[in-house]
């Protein structure tokens, strides 16, 4: 195998697709750990520390570049495929297969992809833009100056009801991505043995219900007021 | 169950050539017995078209006895028809009910392109199997049964997977037109044998290879492949293709 044909086999555009999507997995534990410390009840003083924690110290820096390379190439691949295996049936069937043996949202992984790259134009567009470009308005804790993330998430949230729909959509979105994407990629990665099959798939439906519904609650609750 | 007779309306595909467009024909069938396999009932079909002087369906089959994985039938949106690990000469007409439509196709993929009616050229397969599904043996005296110990395990599960009989279902079913079932199938068959490590990693690269050049799609592990499968063939054997693939890939210099 020449390295090229990590990004040109079907195999080896499956394993980027399975190891991307598995970094991103991740990324989403950081990125819901550090949301959750706007349920501290503190008028955002922990969540906006630990936003100018990430946004100050070189590592998380470092990683955000990872993170975007690795966004990047998961929807490319992922679009590659998509159009590649619909490709692979120029006629089709009169009668369609539909959900004789397999689940819908296994078969709309491109669909919902796109639906998350949308979703992430718009969430980049609220608050990495400010935080990282235009710049965000400095509030002081404790003698410091910090930016106010925090209220920029207020902002964001507060009276806008279309906004907040939005983003429980993605978080939809995200939920029935991962409920087939969790357990895939881990098949993609050669996992065979039943016992761990079974630990990846029941992690997965988890992972995929829990994770979704802690984002969504963060603008819900911002909208409804149950954070102050 | 008890046998009865019944009246169906069937709508087949039927194309000329390979370079014929192609459109659905209705045809009534009468007097089919709930006894007889779907392929003879179409056989009672094609009888009467031959009586009333048209063009007889052309369908490929074998055995007749699920073994041989000729009989390529998409039937009512689901390949081999709506019963579990069979295939369609093993399917009966006990599965209808009198009155009922019953809608034929071929299997649709590029790289299955359609010879004549319900028939496919499935010699992709071949040309897959050709790459690298074999192991080399020298000849001569045959060797002692017992010569090369394999685990009970082991055995049992390279036969599962050397129980694929080539019939295409698979890529059939999946939306991708992916032929990861029966690569994987095969692949696995031999990796889980001694007799087959000496051309274990090249023979991974090249059967991907080959696949990729008929124009099969890759897989995203919906699952449709393996609800059909008239073997049973396991979507682990998917996974141990992507391990053999990669673990190969990454250690051979090719
Ligand atoms: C936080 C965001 C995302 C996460 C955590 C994520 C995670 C995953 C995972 C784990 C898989 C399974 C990989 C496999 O089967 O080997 C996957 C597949 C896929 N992802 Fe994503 N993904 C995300 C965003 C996106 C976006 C923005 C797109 C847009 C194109 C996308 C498109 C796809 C496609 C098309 C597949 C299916 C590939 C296939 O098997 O054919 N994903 N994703
Ligand atoms: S894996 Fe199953 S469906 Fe696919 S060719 Fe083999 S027997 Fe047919
Ligand atoms: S005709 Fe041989 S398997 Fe059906």
């Amino acid at each position: 195998m020449k390295w090229s044909e990590l990004f040109t086999s079907s195999v080896g555009k499956k394993w980027i697709m399975g190891l991307t999507g598995i970094f991103l997995i991740l990324f989403l534990v950081v990125h819901v750990g550090l949301n959750a410390c706007i349920f501290a009840m503190d008028g955002g003083v922990m969540f906006n520390k630990a936003a100018h924690f990430m946004g100050s110290n070189a590592v998380p820096r470092i990683l955000e570049i990872g993170l975007f390379a690795g966004i990047l190439l998961h929807m490319i691949q992922g679009w590659s495929l998509e159009m590649s295996n619909r490709a692979a049936r120029k006629k089709g069937y009169a009668v369609a297969m539909g959900s004789k043996g397999s689940k819908w949202y296994s078969r709309s992984m491109g669909l919902l992809g796109t639906l998350l790259f949308l979703f992430l134009v718009m969430h980049i567009s609220h608050f990495w833009v400010p935080s990282r470009i235009t710049g965000l308005d400095p509030v002081r804790i404790e003698g410091k100056e910090y930016h106010n993330l925090y209220g920029e998430m207020l902002q964001v949230f507060q009276g806008n009801l279309a906004v907040v729909i939005l983003y429980v959509l993605g978080c939809l979105a995200l939920a029935w991505h991962l409920l087939h994407g969790f357990q895939s990629a881990f098949r993609t990665l050669g996992l065979t043995n039943g016992r761990y099959i079974l630990l990846v798939e029941s992690a997965g439906v988890l992972f995929s219900v829990l994770i979704p519904l802690a984002f969504a609650l963060m603008p819900v609750s911002m909208y409804m007021g149950w954070i102050k | 169950m008890q046998h009865y007779t019944m009246n169906l309306t069937l709508k087949v595909w039927r194309q000329k050539n390979a370079g014929d467009n192609g459109h659905f024909e209705t045809y009534p069938v009468k007097d089919i017995s709930s006894e007889m396999s779907f392929l003879e009932m179409i056989d009672v079909l094609n009888e009467q078209l031959i009586k009333d002087g048209k063009e007889p369906i052309a369908f490929d089959h074998d055995c007749r006895e699920g073994i041989c994985g000729m009989c390529s039938m998409y039937i009512n949106g689901r390949p081999h028809g709506p019963w579990q690990q069979n295939t369609t000469c093993q399917l009966h007409m006990r599965a209808y009910q009198d009155g009922d439509t019953i809608v034929v196709e071929p299997w649709r993929a590029n790289a299955f392109p359609v010879i004549k009616d319900l028939m496919v050229d499935r010699s992709a397969f071949d040309r897959i199997i050709q790459a690298g599904g074999y192991i080399s043996v020298n000849t001569g005296n045959a060797v002692d049964a017992n010569a090369t110990p394999i685990e009970k395990d082991k055995a049992d599960e390279a036969f599962a997977a050397a129980a694929c009989i080539g019939c295409g279902a698979c890529v059939a079913a999946c939306k991708n037109s992916s032929a990861m079932l029966f690569v994987g199938a095969k692949v696995s068959h031999l990796a889980l044998l001694p007799q087959g490590s000496p051309e274990r990693k090249n023979r991974a690269l090249n059967m991907v290879t080959q696949m990729d050049k008929e124009g099969f799609g890759a897989c995203t592990n919906t699952g449709a492949c393996e609800a059909v499968c008239p073997k049973g063939i396991s979507i682990e054997n998917i996974a141990r293709l992507n391990r053999e693939y990669m673990m190969a890939g990454l250690t051979e210099d090719k």
